[in-house]
């Protein structure tokens, strides 16, 4: 046994509420990535499949033409540039080495948008894994382009039929497979919520992007931004920005949640910390949208990355804190800045990362001359093309 | 301050003691409260018990079952649809106590349907409706503490899961910690008749007894009364079975039949009772 084992707890929230069978399992991966991450060969394998694998260093972009005021910068962590197209990507590469180190062959995963099972699908086919990923039939129907990624590079992907067909379901039924499957096989959670050690594991993988964030602005603007922006479902690209700025006070921490249509209309959002109360889903106590009854609520976010009802523990804790701001943005607001990036930087987004980007936008106009804000654009757009487009569409008639 | 009920704690007590007397095991089938509505699922506890359930095990129908298997997600879904809340499920609790005073009836919920309302708040209504004890299904033993303390506030007993594959450390925690009984998993993953219950070790059944657990209840996969029989011969003092009685009353459902399990019940009963050879 290790000693000093890193908590379960992040203040109140957190923990590992998961069925007495799994835990063994989640034990297990708990004692092996502290083992792991203080192995120089894990770290160096690591670094190197991110380097000459996945394309990092993702560069820092400074926006010419789309800043409200000239004089407040925005600049764009191009995580939308790494191989997979999303972020996610680091923290597949990480969980799959710790699969590897484990002696697991298999690998399931839940996924939302498709970018984690894209992910997954791309790790586990250039480390020779089987990969099965869960995914919502409602999100199988709206990223059919993705799934086609991931049955190209060898994944199986099956869509779940039950509760609402998103990503709260897939979360469920991986881990329904996972409660029988667990002696021989990883389940790579893609965010950074769910039971113990999950959070703490997909943040540890995910630090990369603030952490050269921070070195790219430093080494351009000689100082840190005024505010950083991110978008938050279950919150990994955020906790992965945030992270190494959570101790440098002078530094706006923003997470910006799905507003659908709109905060005030019940199942037809997902803004789980502005709207949200305590409970207990997938594995940990945090922020969730749920009925006076305990029953899980039906989320809506036209980016199926940022359906769920629920978020990461540490951003229920960051947010009680109140170092970390949440805001929300709507449907139609990401969307226009998902046109706006896309005509005037020529850099199309992800529909989840838009929501970001929006916020920032709306944020330069308050801000004073001088401001220097940075926003994880935690994904590239194509895969939102279709949706945009039928939007489009309707929006014509 | 919380009175200690002895009368209500010693249900368990009474119906193991009894059995063993018998020389049966416990047959305790689990159902969704308000599956299929709220009247029917009344009317199937009511046929249940007539037809020898010893006890009852009974679930609040939940968004989120990610213990369960396709059959009792089914139920839970089911009852959400017929509209069934947190209120029916306590007014057929209280109805059950009523019409049967000396039945052990256990809750059988997920974390959320006790956390996400308020701790006490459920505790307190369970207790007051006469349930005897509560199984989280996804509160494993490091985070029992916080459903322990409230079960013990609100003289409830708290029922424990122990897997099949637990090492010697969490057998022995669980042995000391579940109380009214221990229910030991059967095998490993969710519930359901798809994959058949693995039938515990007599080195285990030993360790157990030797630790004082609570009586051993064997669940997960238990389907046909040969399970059943299977269990009873290993020496466990019960058995759950919820995916068969659910699935059998989905098939009647499914023909327009009127439901009726007690036949499967009767005959489920039946194998608990006998010495192993089956009859002439």
């Amino acid at each position: 046994m290790l000693d000093n084992l890193p908590s379960p707890y992040y203040g109140k929230f957190g923990g590992m509420f998961v069925p007495e069978i799994l835990v063994p399992a989640l034990e297990q991966l708990e004692t092996c990535f502290l083992g792991a991450i203080n192995d120089d060969a894990f770290n160096d394998e690591f670094y190197a499949m991110l380097k000459t694998y996945a394309g990092r260093e993702t560069p820092l972009t400074l926006c010419q033409n789309i800043s409200p005021n000239p004089k407040v910068k925005i600049y764009l962590k191009r995580e939308d540039l790494l191989h997979g197209g999303a972020h996610k990507t680091n923290q597949v590469i990480g969980q799959c080495l710790l699969a590897k180190r484990m002696g697991k062959q298999r690998l399931i995963a839940e996924t939302g948008a498709g970018q984690h099972g894209v992910a997954m699908a791309i790790v586990g086919a250039r480390m020779g894994l089987d990969v099965t990923i869960y995914m919502g039939a409602k999100d199988v129907e709206r990223q059919q382009q993705n799934v086609f990624r991931m049955r190209l590079m060898g994944a199986r992907v099956i869509a779940v039929d039950s509760g609402s067909g998103t990503l709260k379901d897939a979360i469920n039924e991986a881990m329904r497979d996972w409660s029988a499957s667990y002696e021989h096989t990883h389940y790579v959670l893609g965010t950074a919520a769910g039971p113990h050690p999950f959070p703490l594991i997909v943040k540890h993988f995910q630090t990369v992007i603030g952490r050269e964030a921070k070195q790219q602005v430093l080494a351009v603007e000689g100082r840190l931004p005024d505010a950083l922006y991110a978008c938050v479902g279950g919150g990994s690209n955020a906790i992965g920005l945030f992270a190494d700025f959570i101790d440098e006070p002078d530094v706006s921490l923003i997470g910006v949640e799905p507003a659908g249509k709109g905060l005030d209309i019940s199942g037809q959002h997902g803004a789980t910390l502005g709207t949200g109360s305590n409970g207990i889903l997938h594995g940990a106590i945090t922020k969730i949208m749920q009925n006076d009854d305990g029953q899980i609520s039906k989320s809506h976010s036209i980016s199926a990355g940022l359906d769920y009802p629920g978020v990461g523990p540490e951003h229920a804790f960051l947010q009680d804190s109140g170092r970390v701001t949440y805001t929300s943005v709507t449907d139609q607001e990401a969307l226009d800045a998902f046109h706006l990036l896309s005509r005037h930087e020529g850099i199309i987004p992800a529909l989840e990362s838009a929501h970001a980007v929006a916020q920032a936008l709306k944020d330069a106009q308050q801000r004073p001359d001088g401001s220097i804000l940075l926003v994880n654009l935690s994904g590239r757009g194509d895969k939102d093309l279709a949706q945009v487009m039928k939007h489009s569409e309707k929006e014509a008639h | 301050m919380a009175t200690i009920n002895t009368g209500n704690k010693n249900r368990y007590d009474k119906l193991f003691n009894d059995l063993t007397e018998r020389n049966e095991v416990a047959f305790i089938p689990f159902i969704t409260l308000g599956f299929p509505n709220k009247d029917q699922c009344l009317k199937l506890i009511r046929q249940m018990v007539k037809a020898g359930a010893d006890a009852l095990e009974l679930g609040f129908p939940y968004s989120d079952p990610i213990a369960d298997g396709p059959i009792i997600q089914k139920a839970n879904i089911m009852a959400l649809n017929a509209g069934i809340s947190r209120d029916d499920c306590f007014d057929i609790l209280a109805t059950i106590r009523a019409e049967f005073p000396n039945l052990p009836i256990g809750l059988l919920l997920y974390a959320n349907l006790v956390y996400g309302t308020g701790l006490d708040e459920t505790y307190e209504r369970a207790k007051n409706v006469g349930v005897d004890s509560i199984l989280i299904a996804d509160a494993p033993l490091r985070e029992i503490s916080t459903f322990k303390d409230a079960a013990t506030r609100h003289t409830i007993q708290q029922v424990l899961i122990l897997p099949p594959d637990a090492n010697h450390e969490k057998r022995q925690a669980i042995a000391n910690l579940s109380e009214g009984y221990l229910y030991l998993l059967s095998r490993s993953g969710i519930t359901g008749t798809e994959t058949r219950a693995g039938i515990p070790t007599r080195d285990l059944i030993k360790e157990l007894t030797t630790l004082n657990s609570a009586p051993l209840v064997l669940g997960f996969g238990i389907k046909t009364p040969t399970d059943v029989a299977a269990a009873r011969s290993a020496g466990v003092a019960g058995v759950i079975s919820g995916s068969a009685v659910i699935e059998q009353i989905l098939l009647q459902l499914e023909k327009g039949n009127d439901i009726n399990v007690s036949k499967f019940i009767q005959a489920m009963k039946r194998a608990a009772k006998r010495p192993n050879r089956m009859a002439r």
